[in-house]
């Protein structure tokens, strides 16, 4: 872990969001580094998917502060850094995954080195790439979500309960995406409920008292 | 790593929705479909008299093409928020108003173009006259654009709200108003030998606007409506 790193990649100092007044989570201290994996942990309704649509730039900061490589939280600062991965996975049921993954490598670029079809084989999905993504069982839906992770060039991936309907297989998957982009100096907020192991040691954790 | 250049961007985001609508052709056909209908009626309803079916034509094709706009407009960005596609539009490191810009583009090749082509036919079937057919052309090519990008900014303010078809309506109204007026204009002042680039310039002029400021005010209201 580099926490000798100088600049932190994120930083909140008494996070708080606001809905209709009523705070939704926090206050929240936390600091992330490249090289470091957060779990957000917390019970059904404390707030671990609005603190990552927050992180994502999808809702305003309530109260507090955040910096982003320590300078301000401004949305062209983080463009093209951060990838969020929630609840509705953002794939078009009548596409196949390939052609859901070129549409998002249009959006957002894609790696060095990294095809639709590596891509797609990497997670599982060889021989269903050009399925509709509507006759996809959840768990597969799941993984070509996940392509994303491996073809979109990113620092930061915010994934909401990235284990939700995925089998043992699909669970080291995820691990095994975690820690590779660790290991390439990439970092990433995980909201879970299950227990979570990594090889590089134990991650950082975040609780939420809602 | 390299970033994704604009204008692949565009071409993402365009190609998309034309190959989604296109696997969905039904959905495409019932607007067209709903336009013939109403056009087949009237001359049933008011009788067939060539000259009172002349004088209401250009009116009556450019109210059922609106209309028929209508039909489809309300799902112009449903199915993004439900799945979460608008999400990732919104995140995306691209400027979110060209994107929306691309995606109505997409809506109005896929509901106000069919409608276009199929004009001349249901103003031949209400027999206006071939001389005016170009000015009614003209008339739609640009008001049509004009309802999908003041609908599209509706669409986007009333997103966040549940069973948001009723608002859309009565909010779509006032602005619907002078786009049929200033069109049937040049359609009627062209049927009765009068010079119509006045209207048709005015169309012009406002829909160079609404291009402009649509796609901004999309892309401002959607992600009022997420932020929630």
């Amino acid at each position: 872990m580099t926490s000798a790193h100088p600049i932190p990649l994120l930083q909140a100092h008494g996070l708080s969001f606001l809905r209709a007044d009523e705070p939704v989570f926090g206050p929240l201290d936390f600091v992330l580094h490249t090289g470091e994996i957060a779990l957000v942990e917390g019970d059904n309704g404390s707030g671990k998917t609005t603190l990552l649509r927050l992180l994502a730039g999808l809702l305003h900061v309530g109260e507090g502060e955040l910096r982003w490589r320590g300078k301000g939280w401004n949305r062209d600062e983080r463009a093209g850094e951060v990838l969020f991965l929630g609840h509705q996975l953002g794939l078009k049921m009548d596409m196949s995954p390939r052609e859901n993954l070129r549409v998002a490598a249009g959006l957002h670029g894609q790696r060095e080195g990294c095809g639709t079809s590596s891509v797609l084989v990497d997670v599982g999905l060889a021989g269903y790439e050009d399925e509709p993504v509507r006759r996809l069982s959840a768990g597969q839906k799941k993984r070509a979500a996940l392509a994303r992770l491996l073809l979109l060039p990113a620092v930061l991936w915010l994934l909401d309960e990235p284990y939700a309907n995925l089998d043992r297989a699909g669970i080291a998957l995820v691990n095994r995406l975690l820690e590779a982009h660790v290991a390439e100096g990439g970092a990433a907020l995980v909201t879970t409920h299950g227990a979570v192991s990594f090889h590089g040691g134990e991650p950082k954790r975040i609780r939420m008292h809602g | 790593m390299n970033q994704a250049s604009v204008s692949h961007a565009c071409a993402a985001v365009l190609r998309r929705d034309l190959t989604l609508a296109w696997r969905r052709r039904g959905d495409i056909a019932m607007p067209v479909l709903y336009a013939l209908i109403v056009a087949t009626l009237f001359p049933f309803a008011l009788g067939p008299e060539d000259a009172l079916l002349q004088r209401i034509a250009g009116g009556v094709v450019l109210v059922t093409v609106l209309l028929a706009m209508l039909l489809a407009l309300d799902a112009m960005f449903r199915s993004d928020i439900e799945d979460g596609s608008l999400e990732q539009l919104v995140l995306a490191p691209q400027p979110l108003a060209l994107m929306l810009g691309m995606k109505i583009l997409a809506h109005w090749l896929t509901t106000a173009l069919p409608l276009i082509v199929i004009a001349p036919l249901l103003a031949g079937m209400l027999h206006l006259p071939m001389a005016v057919m170009g000015v009614l052309l003209l008339a739609l090519l640009l008001a049509t654009p004009m309802l999908s990008l003041l609908g599209a900014m509706l669409v986007a303010l009333t997103a966040g709200t549940r069973r948001s078809g009723m608002l859309l309506a009565l909010m779509l109204l006032p602005l619907c108003v002078p786009v049929v007026i200033f069109a049937a204009g040049a359609v009627a002042a062209a049927q009765q030998g009068l010079p119509w680039i006045a209207p048709i310039a005015w169309l012009g002029a406002a829909l160079a606007l609404a291009l402009v400021l649509a796609p901004l005010a999309c892309a401002t209201a959607l992600r009022i409506a997420l932020d929630a």
